[in-house]
């Protein structure tokens, strides 16, 4: 199968990524390739297994404690490439507010 | 006493000293980097993050009481360490610190390991050569014209150099199986829920595993107990005590290893296959016995992997948005183009590629015919394990299909370098432990490994026939008094 741009674009947008326009046909072309490899698990016989969604057959619940351990809101802000006063920093999300 | 040479010692050696008294912890933290560092590191580049004066802090606080007690261990850059950078070795976490060390390198220090740097690796933990780090490739020390493997290269590099006797990867469809075999050492991928994962980067959460570098048996051993066992910050540990490795030198008698040879029919390099031979007859000499056995072929996992892989990175790779780690794109002025720009730049290709594969297998409209049916072929594929379980206590297969490739020469065919991973991903989508074991130099003298798969808490089988192909099947030389000899590779 091939996967026009278009899609790749919409795929892009959504994964909050930009593809230069000279790489679009590239990019559509490597996945391609590698949904046509993947499309050989039709061949598989699959009966009526179930989707395995995870391997382990008994996970442990996290208890809400734990041993006590946790981050200092100034911890959390510190790698952080702008934040102020244990707060994270970010260009505007709203603008024009004023009616 | 004389502190030359060092950096030869296993792990156990090295700790029995220095529990003795008889070695600082500081000289042998240090052996590596005063020997071998000198003579390869400039060539191989296997370390991303270091610095003499945290190394030596590192060493003069450490205990030198544990099992592990002044063992320099080097790792991975996506496990995070409060004293050294944990950058994924991606430039979308420049200069990140994390404020608290992953549970394994707190069980490494607590068994007296000294943490000496972040080994170099694919940018988050995406590749199978190490060609893909924002600080360049890391090179095979057995010829430095081709990849040490990947995503864990640069921690299989410096074990197979000398520079630290033990080092962590992480392994998601055989990140450290595959680099172990490429540069001659043992790699082990525990069973899922062993090790824990708190403090490892994500990458395919319900694949990754950290895994353990090693030149000895013993060493894989000792770390393995160090570090297995149950962790509250992480909740897909298994629960109950982790195995008990301590005999993996009590032989192999009786054991069934299972022979799949319709997977190396073909596409298999003949030294690899001449290999595989040699270490069924090393196993039978030593007392166990072959059982032939059909097996599905690899395609299959590979397939379904890189559909589950990509669609778990794609959700956890979102937090990566220049907001609140490592580095922002200076120049939008609003809060969805600043998440863009920053994940466009801040992101390497191969990165990208598989985000956006991974959106894609998610996305409306392709859901079923993707994701879903991955996630039933993994069912099935760990079927296939089960089964062939049944009739034996391990497979034996090859951990590569080839011999260590030359750098560049798959890093423009995503499809090619992710076939090199065929015999590996099995394990992950299965969640079974895999062992990978040096059997010799092939053509160019190039290191070649042989793979062990079992079922789930297997590893003390894996490692009692991992011993016994370290003694080359004599079983008058599987205790662990022997010193086994180690292909150090030779300067080309």
């Amino acid at each position: 199968m091939s996967i026009p741009r278009e899609e790749v674009l919409r795929v892009a947008a959504l994964a909050r990524i930009e593809i230069p326009v000279d790489e679009v046909d590239l990019v559509a072309s490597q996945l391609s390739g590698i949904l046509d490899f993947a499309a050989q698990l039709d061949r598989l016989d699959l009966g009526s297994g179930e989707p395995l969604a995870f391997a382990p057959e008994a996970a442990a619940a996290r208890p809400d404690a734990a041993d006590g351990r946790q981050l200092a809101p100034g911890q959390a802000t510190d790698a952080a490439p702008e934040s102020e006063d244990g707060h994270f920093l970010v260009p505007p999300v709203v603008e024009h507010l004023n009616p | 006493m004389s502190t030359e040479g060092l950096w030869r010692s296993s792990a156990a050696a090295l700790a029995a000293r220095v529990r003795a008294g008889d070695v600082s912890a500081v000289d042998a933290a240090e052996s590596g980097w005063a020997g071998p560092a000198k003579l390869w590191e400039a060539d191989v580049h296997a370390v991303a993050h270091t610095d003499a004066a945290t190394r030596r802090a590192n060493a003069e606080s450490t205990s030198r009481a544990g099992a592990l007690a002044g063992v320099p261990v080097l790792i991975k850059d996506n496990l995070c360490t409060t004293e050294f950078p944990t950058t994924c070795c991606s430039r979308i976490l420049a200069g990140y610190r994390s404020p608290f060390d992953a549970t394994v390198v707190r069980r490494l220090r607590e068994a007296g390991a000294v943490i000496v740097g972040k080994a170099n690796m694919d940018e988050f933990a995406m590749g199978s050569s190490t060609e893909y780090s924002c600080y360049g490739p890391t090179r095979n020390p057995h010829d430095v014209s081709r990849v040490p493997g990947g995503s864990s290269g640069g921690a299989a590099a410096a074990v197979a150099y000398g520079l630290v006797p033990v080092a962590l990867g992480s392994d998601t469809g055989g990140s450290v199986r595959q680099p172990a075999a490429f540069c001659g050492v043992l790699g082990l991928k525990p069973t899922y829920g062993r090790f824990s994962r708190y403090g490892l980067v994500a990458f395919g959460s319900s694949l990754d595993q950290v895994g353990v570098f090693a030149r000895h048996v013993e060493d894989v051993a000792l770390t393995y107990a160090a570090l297995a066992g149950p962790d509250p910050f992480d909740a897909t540990m298994r629960l109950g005590a982790a195995p008990d490795v301590g005999r993996f030198d009590s032989g192999v008698e009786g054991l069934r290893f299972g022979w799949p040879a319709g997977l190396w029919a073909a596409g298999v390099d003949p030294g690899i296959v001449e290999a595989l031979e040699r270490s069924a007859t090393s196993l039978e000499r030593a007392g166990a016995n072959r059982v032939p056995l059909e097996f599905m072929p690899g395609e299959y996992g590979v397939a379904a992997y890189y559909l589950v892989a990509t669609a778990e990175a794609s959700s956890n790779l979102a937090r990566f948005d220049g907001v609140r780690y490592g580095f922002r794109h200076p120049g939008a002025d609003d809060v969805l183009s600043m998440h863009a720009k920053t994940r466009s730049e801040g992101f390497g290709a191969e990165v990208r590629r598989r985000i956006l594969l991974g959106t894609y297998a998610l996305s409306s409209g392709y859901y079923e015919a993707y994701y879903l049916k991955a996630q039933r072929a993994r069912t099935r594929i760990r079927e296939e394990y089960a089964q062939a379980f049944s009739r034996c206590d391990a497979l034996l297969m090859p951990t590569t299909p080839t011999l260590p490739f030359r750098i560049g020469e798959k890093s423009e065919d995503p499809l090619a370098m992710y076939l090199s991973d065929i015999f590996t991903i099995g394990a992950n989508l299965a969640g079974i432990p895999g062992l990978s074991v040096p059997a010799g130099l092939g053509a160019g003298d190039l290191p070649i490994g042989v793979q062990l798969l079992g079922p789930e808490d297997s590893e003390p089988n894996l490692l009692r026939l991992a011993r016994a192909l370290e003694a080359g099947g004599d079983r008058a030389r599987m205790g662990r008094e022997h010193e086994t000899e180690v292909a150090w590779p030779s300067r080309r």
